[in-house]
């Protein structure tokens, strides 16, 4: 039972108000503003929906987001939701950081050797060609790793929010590291269970590059990404700053709320999917929420490149990548197979004049939003998978590459056949035998020069 | 009741056997459902208020209708439309098959028939989500070889199914794959029957985060066979079952404790959605089933 105790004893350190004597003061402070959103009115709504944990775990989620307030410099937060994993669960908070505030010491994360390898190995061939001049040079590798697409900066796009995850409450809350385009691409071909440990390795192909916390925060980035909506009209764009035509159509990426919000009839919101927008960005096949074009050089690359640029062949046209801007409503979203992406319902149809509006997601199973008058909230609790109506194919390796290029020196040229030989055996005879009939003749002829 | 006829002591014996059948939930008791919900309520769905307070009073209704012994609450299945409550009651051999219920809004219940093999297969070639209505036909076009006179052809042939269906033979599967009980919730006397274990006082701390703790509450397929150096060690009255331990594939249980060590909870990562729940050194135990109804096929590819 010891491990039990321990819980306890960390959960009751939960409780635990700061500070004695300052006890009235800190009340006021704490009644005039806190960062943490009312968990338990949150939770007492999503329960009507038949969605979520025991009201008794939902207090010591916010008992622990208050201490997460207390302890990392915290502008908002709330609670994401739940990813549950084969021997513990995750807890998830979605915060921003004030104002100034920078993370400090990013923890970096240790990407795959995949492009190293051969990298490493061509420089081993190099070192070959010095020792062995007088042999034929080996020829070089062609392949090139394909460029990386930088990341997106913090409290942009994908990064926008900084997400804190912990085991159970009264552990301490771990910060997942930032996401880059790559995990978010690789995180689309793979599909895996999380194990509950942030250092676990993730062992698929194809290989992700990172370990458990970068796939946790990236399918975190994709469930946002995909299923935070609030009701038509609770966001609006801010007032326009001219830059819509200079982005080339990328669209806009902020919004604040809209204080003449005066909310939408509940039976409105279940009827019609056009009354919910999304109001995170969507994420690009790329991996990011705005289009960087990778082969884009920067400007010290253009100094020094303009020879390599002749030199390119068949350097692709990449084409801009769009996807639909934000503040889109639902129903403008893809249906998967025949299905509707989206369930909406009344959360009791006794009583709808009381009832609050539930919205499902088909796509992520376990994502529900609820609006009910001013109020609305997104949740997550699940296994953190995609919905996949088909089964799960994993990609299959690249095809076997060529050794080398084919050129005029290292060309393989068929062996002459037999016949082939023979022939050439047959003419360089004859070619012989009349050689040395010519020597006879004219050793014939000096001789009969001689004789005379 | 015949137990009258023979006499005062006999009837409260059997009094007793039935209150101390009502106790051990599988599933979930009608009567500790809100324990039970509250129990489970980790893998984040559960049962909204008035959800609740319907089941609770239809339930009692079927009870007395169908003449169970028991009723549970078995889960929920969502739909696109609609999801489906499902309830099973219980007569008193506790192996015998349950007969099933189903409500879409937990008050009017109708008996689903039971399950038979000819209804899996039919329903096996039906993929995707349920509608949510009981009346929804799946098409499934077939070739079937048809015999015209003395030319044999193939034709495209509709196949209708209907959800009922679909529904009967999913939840069969479900509780054959997952459905489980701790050892020694249940005994086996010599004569055959299977009775609840009125001395079970829950399973210890270490035994519960174990895999071969808990059996599947079912027929036993493996237990013929192993070996006779295996099958020593074993309680003939105790471990009659099969126990998790030999699941294919290997991993396909996730056992977490939760409220640091207070409750075990076992979830199926092959049926997405169970969540068998189990506090140590008490008679707490039951599973619920909320989920899509859909089996995880990719379970390989995700461990």
């Amino acid at each position: 039972m010891q491990p039990t105790y321990e819980m306890a004893e960390r959960q009751k350190a939960l409780f635990s108000q700061s500070g004695g004597g300052e006890g009235e003061q800190e009340m006021e402070e704490e009644v005039a503003e806190t960062a943490v959103p009312n968990i338990m009115e949150k939770a007492f709504y999503f329960e009507q929906a038949g969605v979520g944990l025991s009201s008794d775990e939902s207090f010591r989620i916010f008992m622990a987001l208050k201490q997460l307030v207390e302890q990392q410099p915290i502008h908002t937060c709330r609670f994401w939701g739940k990813i549950l994993g084969i021997s513990r669960s995750y807890l998830v908070a979605e915060a921003e950081l004030r104002e100034g505030e920078e993370e400090a010491g990013e923890e970096e994360v240790e990407m795959a050797e995949g492009g190293e390898g051969m990298e490493a190995h061509g420089e081993e061939e190099r070192d070959d060609d010095d020792d062995d001049e007088l042999m034929d040079a080996v020829p070089k590798p062609t392949w090139k790793p394909p460029p990386i697409i930088p990341k997106e900066e913090s409290r942009t796009g994908t990064n926008r929010y900084l997400y804190f995850v912990c085991n159970e409450p009264g552990r301490p809350w771990m910060r997942l590291p930032h996401v880059t385009p790559i995990q978010i691409v690789q995180a689309r071909k793979i599909r895996k269970f999380f194990t509950g440990y942030l250092d676990a390795p993730v062992i698929s192909y194809p290989p992700f590059p990172g370990n458990e916390a970068n796939y946790l925060r990236a399918q975190i980035a994709r469930i946002s990404a995909a299923t935070h909506i609030s009701p038509l009209g609770f966001y609006q764009f801010g007032e326009e700053e001219g830059d819509e035509e200079e982005e080339g159509g990328a669209g806009r990426d902020s919004y604040e709320e809209n204080p003449d919000f005066e909310g939408i009839p509940v039976l409105e919101l279940v009827d019609s999917m056009a009354n919910w927008v999304h109001h995170t960005q969507h994420i690009l096949p790329q991996g990011r929420c705005t289009w960087v074009n990778p082969l884009q050089k920067t400007e010290e690359e253009e100094e020094l490149g303009e020879e390599e640029e002749k030199a390119d062949e068949g350097v692709e046209e990449v084409e801009q990548e769009v996807g639909p801007p934000l503040l889109t409503p639902l129903s403008e979203d893809a249906e998967i197979m025949h299905m509707a992406p989206w369930t909406a319902r009344l959360s009791c149809s006794l009583s709808p004049q009381f009832s609050v509006a539930v919205v499902r997601s088909n796509l992520w199973p376990g994502a529900y939003a609820y609006a009910s008058g001013k109020k609305f909230e997104n949740i997550y609790i699940g296994w953190g998978h995609k919905y996949n109506p088909e089964n799960f194919n994993p990609s299959l390796p690249a095809p076997i590459q060529h050794e080398y290029p084919s050129g005029p020196d290292t060309i393989e040229m068929s062996d002459p056949t037999v016949e082939e030989e023979q022939a050439l055996k047959a003419a360089q005879e004859q070619a012989l035998a009349a050689a040395e009939e010519e020597e006879e003749d004219e050793e014939e002829d000096e001789d009969e020069d001689q004789d005379d | 009741m015949e137990g009258r006829g023979f006499g005062f002591p006999w009837t409260r014996f059997l009094l007793a056997t039935r209150r101390a059948l009502s106790r051990a939930a599988d599933g979930m008791d009608a009567e500790s459902l809100l324990l039970s919900l509250e129990l489970a309520s980790g893998s984040g769905q559960g049962l909204s208020p008035d959800r609740r307070a319907s089941l609770l009073t239809s339930l009692t209704l079927v009870k007395r209708d169908y003449r169970f012994d028991r009723v549970l609450f078995w889960g929920r299945i969502l739909g696109l439309v609609g999801d489906y409550y499902i309830a099973q009651g219980v007569s008193e051999d506790q192996l015998a098959p349950r007969k099933t219920l189903y409500s879409l809004n937990c008050m009017e219940w109708s008996l689903l028939p039971p399950a038979t093999e000819e209804m899996e297969t039919q329903t096996s070639v039906v993929k995707g989500r349920f509608m949510g209505d009981p009346s929804h036909e799946y098409e499934h076009t077939e070739l079937q070889k048809v015999n015209e006179g003395e030319k044999v052809f193939e034709e495209e042939v509709v196949v209708q199914i209907k959800e009922e269906t679909r529904l009967v033979s999913v939840i069969d599967q479900i509780d054959k794959a997952v459905a489980i009980i701790p050892r020694g919730a249940l005994f086996k006397t010599p004569f055959g029957p299977i009775s609840v274990n009125r001395t079970f006082e829950g399973l210890s701390l270490s035994e519960a985060k174990k895999l071969s703790s808990y059996f599947h509450f079912r027929e036993p397929v493996e237990l013929k066979n192993k070996t006779l150096l295996e099958k020593a060690e074993l309680d003939p009255s105790l471990d009659f079952m099969d126990s998790l331990e030999h699941d294919i594939p290997k991993g396909s249980w996730s056992v977490q404790m939760e409220r640091g060590n207070a409750l075990v909870v076992l979830r199926s990562l092959l049926w997405p959605g169970l969540t068998f729940y189990h506090a140590p050194r008490t008679k707490n135990y039951g599973y619920i089933y909320v989920g899509t109804g859909e089996k995880n096929l990719d379970l390989p590819f995700m461990l």
